[in-house]
């Protein structure tokens, strides 16, 4: 590991000046990844600027009854919030889904959303890797790449995002709001990460130095009738091989509002627009449901290892719709 | 100390089971190796090194961690509580005791992580969070029990070997039902 300078940060503007000043520093929160990553030495900073004693680690009603959830919010207290077991559910489920509970009472909800791919290329400095070392190649797209993306992908990068976190805030849609030299911005989280394309080492549309200082959820009364849900190769303490954020609402016997995230399928999480599209107004049925399903997985581009996770997504959006409709009011 | 002048080294003080210690260590020092190497407290066991395997748990502000993942200078003025802390002088703590009783180990090199992550599954159960196993996570529903299913869960972040599984959950059982909740 490269020697490095450690910062405690006592204050937002302190901190990103400090990685203004030294663009080889990185912010430290858990350190669940951070730290990780430069055990394997594919993160070498020059300094570390500890978060930890920033004042963004509150859960807060925001004035249009949202929720803002400070960056540095550990994943449990997070998933242990009143206000986020009642009105999103979904995200309780999805971020007690992740880790251990070591790790989750660790990690933070910036460092979350930042987490790089598991990719055993990745991770691998041996290995070629476009996403670490642009323009090395990517032995995934020939290799072994069965717990990799089925959308989105490029043959530059065939990765995907490891978080179940970002799966539910995809699904509900949450802006990120960060703060850099020229003061405070926002990115829909929809616009947060980047397409794969022939850049896969450029990942967010943060500008450099930014750090994130909280998550914002809108209000969304469908919200509260949601449930994540996670397929993987153990019973517990694996990532997922496919997983699913679903809302839904009936009204009249008809779809009043839905939502559809997928994880583990793409670099990104993943909302199912062509699905939700599909199913608003209609008679909500298993036919409806794999319609739906159909709908977004056209755009498929499954590798031979993993052409799996289409049925996989379609019969997990099918199970968990179907679930979800029979125990909702009509 | 870096090219350019920063430190890369620093004097911090630990506070690990009510003790102060302050030593001088480069700030790649995990708190592990420090617990370990600096301050001989073998307790907490390096067996992944990587976050993976739990055999490093140890409280931090009575919260399970992951020593290994954890520098030691982020973890100054944070109380600290090892496997060396969990006993009352010779008093046994009732879940060493469970473990003893209900045989919840073989060759113990995953014990010390697994009583510091049981301590933390029945503080966190004691506060009321719901786990991935638990049904409905609202807060409105009706406390979930320390089932075996719940348990497995919120202990899958400790591995064995040896397979020691079955009794180390018959250990955390019966401390959750015994009369008087137990908090470290």
């Amino acid at each position: 590991m490269r020697e490095f300078g450690y910062h405690r940060a006592t204050d937002v503007p302190g901190a990103v000046a400090v990685l203004a000043a030294d663009p080889e520093a990185r912010y430290l929160g858990g350190g669940t990844n951070l730290v990780d990553l430069m055990k394997a030495g594919v993160e070498r900073p020059r300094r570390l600027i500890d978060l930890r004693a920033l004042p963004l680690d509150r859960i807060e009603r925001t004035h249009d009854g949202g929720l803002r959830i400070g960056a540095t919010v550990t994943n449990s207290d997070l998933a242990a919030h009143p206000d986020v077991r009642r009105d999103y559910p979904a995200l309780t489920q999805a971020v007690l889904a992740g880790a251990s509970g070591q790790l989750r009472n660790m990690a933070t909800v910036g460092g979350n959303l930042l987490q790089r791919t598991r990719c055993a290329y990745f991770t691998d400095i041996t290995k070629p890797c476009n996403k670490r070392t642009p323009g090395s190649g990517c032995p995934a797209v020939t290799g072994e790449h069965h717990n990799h993306a089925i959308l989105g992908a490029s043959t530059a990068c065939v990765a995907v995002h490891p978080s179940d976190m970002a799966v539910a805030l995809t699904a509900f849609d949450a802006v990120v709001h960060f703060t850099t030299a020229d003061g405070e911005a926002e990115l829909a989280l929809d616009d947060f990460y980047r397409p794969v394309g022939d850049t896969p080492h450029l990942e967010t549309a943060l500008p450099p130095g930014a750090l994130i200082t909280a998550v914002t959820l809108p209000p969304t009364p469908v919200a509260a009738l949601s449930r994540y849900r996670k397929v993987r190769e153990r019973a517990s303490y694996a990532f997922a091989i496919g997983s699913l954020c679903a809302a839904l609402d009936i009204h009249d016997h008809v779809v009043r509002d839905v939502r559809l995230a997928f994880g583990a399928v793409a670099s990104r999480p993943w909302r199912a627009h062509a699905a939700e599209r599909t199913l608003l107004g209609a008679r909500p049925s298993p036919a409806t449901f794999a319609a739906a399903a159909d709908a977004e997985l056209t755009v498929a581009r499954p590798l031979p290892h993993n052409a799996y996770k289409v049925p996989l997504i379609r019969n997990l959006l099918v199970a968990l719709l179907t679930e979800l409709s029979e125990e909702t009011p009509k | 100390m870096a090219p350019d002048g920063t430190p890369t080294s620093s004097t911090i003080t630990l506070h690990v089971n009510g003790d102060k210690h302050t030593l001088p260590l480069d700030h790649r020092t995990t708190l592990l190796d420090a617990l370990r190497e600096r301050l001989d407290l073998t307790g907490a066991k390096k067996g992944c090194d990587q976050g993976q395997c739990g055999a490093c748990t140890v409280l931090l502000d009575e919260r399970r961690t992951l020593s290994c993942l954890q520098l030691a200078v982020a973890a100054e003025g944070r109380d600290i509580t090892t496997i060396e802390g969990v006993a009352d002088g010779d008093e046994l703590h009732p879940v060493q005791q469970a473990f003893i009783e209900l045989d919840g180990y073989q060759c113990g090199y995953c014990t010390p992580g697994q009583i510091c992550s049981a301590l933390g599954v029945l503080r966190e159960h004691a506060a009321g969070w719901p786990s991935a196993a638990t049904e409905d996570v609202r807060p409105q529903a009706a406390p979930t029990p320390l089932t075996p299913q719940e348990i497995r869960e919120r202990m899958s972040g400790n591995l064995c070997r040896c397979g020691a599984y079955t009794s180390i959950v018959a250990a955390v059982e019966h401390v959750a039902q015994s009369t008087k909740e137990p908090m470290a």
